[in-house]
């Protein structure tokens, strides 16, 4: 335990001289509690701004909870209690006397599965534009056109844009709710194992946007496929079992991992 | 396999074909028994016209009345019915999802009210009528019709939003819906082809139901004009004909049987056509 916090430290330090500071996401003793047992314990992290910082580690490690606490999602859930602070722009996601739902719209998320919403291609992607206030109808249109083609689905639903979304292929739902969240203008794009449902090259296909666009947003992805993390990751958050064993740049956690279990993680990964 | 196994895998399987062999065939002995005695009785007077004098004595006349009391009161108690269940089932479904234990407690106070005798639900109807002075009458039975489907009603829905994945419900607060918009524009849509079930669950019960309309709703040869005049109903119709000790308007009972059957079966097929197409 001892030696896990003094990693942390050592690898947040070296983290400061890598990217230079200026974070999105600051966690600071985060602890989560459900039904009696402690999912998240003392979780402090930074998450910097205009990477891919991926969440890696075994299943049931406390990613996809990590994860949602971020956007608040644990409300959703019975007997789960949180404390601690995360502060997305120095605002506390869990002061409640602040707009959740501006909140949540700073942050895109994308499931395990692609969940369409119950319309048509076009008004999956409009409906968060009309939360967010615009009404005109060729901005609506002009930005459905954009985020279409900024996944590369334009193309193949350009002629059926009226139609349900719930026919679309697996894959290229999943790229509709990434053009979907990233409608709504988010700073961050929060990723709970996106292509762990979809063809290779699907997954490809989203793997490939990730690295596009992140020069223009902050990736948090979660994943457990080792060779995934490899080929996309900047910044690196090793859990296990409810806490952050490891993090720091992809270089430093592949190349010269410190701890034991992080070794052989990287070694059965293979 | 052994010889036992071999005669226990033959007794079972032909029991369960015998009892459902014997199901289906109850279910048609019904159908036939009611089609035989009612479908000679059932001619264009019985359904277009109100009963005439002597109607009861075999006499000129037809059930229009009840046929229109009872399509008034399970169209107005189900609207009614489905205006106060969508609220309740999505509220339980999106705001108390966190509290899981109170949602066990709802839907078991829901079923217990589903299995309430419809009677007691019309002694209950009666006594409030009662209590506020009114008489027999359309709206007193829409009241009760409506209190004693809403909890079906409720639960049929309830059953269908249950099944909508958590991950729509993350996606939908992910874009920045409130939780109102996430019920109404995303639950309501994506859950809509089984709410059609859930609807036709609760007319079939309230337009079949006799013992809830027999003290509310009252009795009468006339089509309702408005909410204060009594109105007749196909299963009362059904009731006071049957205990006729003449046949040709016994038969009458059972024409009346039929239009009843052909109704709920005419909804329930059209609901399911609905479902397919979409």
């Amino acid at each position: 335990m001892l030696s896990t916090v003094e990693t942390r430290k050592e690898t947040n330090v070296n983290f400061e001289v890598i990217h230079g500071g200026n974070p999105v996401v600051e966690i600071d003793k985060l602890n989560v509690y459900s039904k009696g047992q402690h999912i998240l314990k003392d979780i402090s992290t930074i998450i910097p701004k205009n990477k891919i910082t991926v969440l890696l580690g075994p299943s049931g490690c406390g990613k996809t909870t990590l994860l949602k606490c971020l956007n608040r999602l644990t409300d959703l859930y019975a007997d789960i209690k949180v404390t601690g602070s995360i502060l997305i722009d120095g605002e506390d996601v869990f002061d409640a006397r602040k707009d959740i739902t501006a909140i949540r719209q700073k942050m895109g998320l994308l499931l395990q599965r692609p969940y369409p919403l119950p319309m048509s291609i076009y008004d999956n992607i409009a409906y968060g534009l009309k939360l967010k206030g615009i009404r005109n109808k060729k901005i609506i249109s002009e930005k459905v056109e954009k985020h279409l083609k900024e996944v590369a689905l334009w193309q193949e639903v350009k002629d059926r844009l009226k139609t349900s979304a719930q026919r679309l292929s697996i894959g290229q739902q999943q790229r509709l709710c990434l053009a979907r969240g990233l409608a709504v203008e988010p700073e961050i794009i929060l990723a709970d194992e996106p292509s762990s449902a979809l063809d290779p090259i699907s997954s490809r296909v989203i793997e490939e946007e990730f690295i596009k666009l992140k020069s223009d947003y902050t990736i948090i992805l979660v994943t457990h496929i080792l060779r995934q993390a490899k080929r996309l990751a900047d910044h690196v958050i090793f859990m296990y079992y409810g806490e952050i064993v490891e993090s720091g740049s992809a270089a430093q956690i592949f190349e010269d991992p410190k701890s034991e279990i992080l070794k052989e993680y990287l070694r059965v990964g293979h | 396999m052994t010889l036992r196994r071999k005669y226990e895998e033959k007794f079972f399987r032909g029991l369960s074909f015998l009892f459902t062999a014997l199901i289906v065939f109850v279910l048609f002995q019904i159908i036939w028994t009611i089609a035989k005695k009612g479908i000679p009785s059932l001619s264009w007077q019985i359904i277009s016209q109100e009963p005439k004098g002597g109607f009861y004595f075999g006499k000129e006349g037809g059930i229009l009345n009840a046929i229109a009391g009872s399509f008034y009161l399970a169209v107005c108690s189900t609207i009614l019915a489905f205006v106060i269940s969508l609220p309740v089932a999505l509220f339980m479904n999106i705001y108390l999802i966190r509290y899981q234990r109170l949602l066990i407690g709802i839907r078991f106070f829901l079923d217990v009210l589903w299995g309430v005798p419809s009677i007691v639900y019309g002694a209950f109807g009666f006594t409030l009528l009662m209590y506020f002075g009114y008489r027999n009458s359309l709206g007193a039975g829409i009241i009760t019709v409506a209190s004693m489907i809403t909890p079906i009603m409720i639960r049929a829905m309830d059953e269908v939003l249950k099944t909508i994945p958590i991950g729509l419900q993350e996606a939908s607060y992910a874009l920045g819906s409130t939780k109102t918009e996430t019920a109404y524009k995303i639950f309501f849509r994506e859950a809509l082809p089984g709410f059609a079930t859930a609807i036709l669950l609760a007319f079939g019960r309230g337009i079949g139901d006799a013992a809830s309309v027999l003290f509310t709703a009252g009795y009468t040869d006339y089509i309702p004009h408005s909410f204060s005049e009594p109105t007749a109903t196909l299963p009362l119709a059904i009731f006071f004909q049957l205990s006729s000790p003449i046949e040709e308007v016994q038969n009458r009972a059972y024409a009346a049987s039929v239009i009843l059957t052909l109704i709920v079966l005419v909804l329930s097929i059209s609901a399911r056509l609905l479902k397919l197409k979409k």
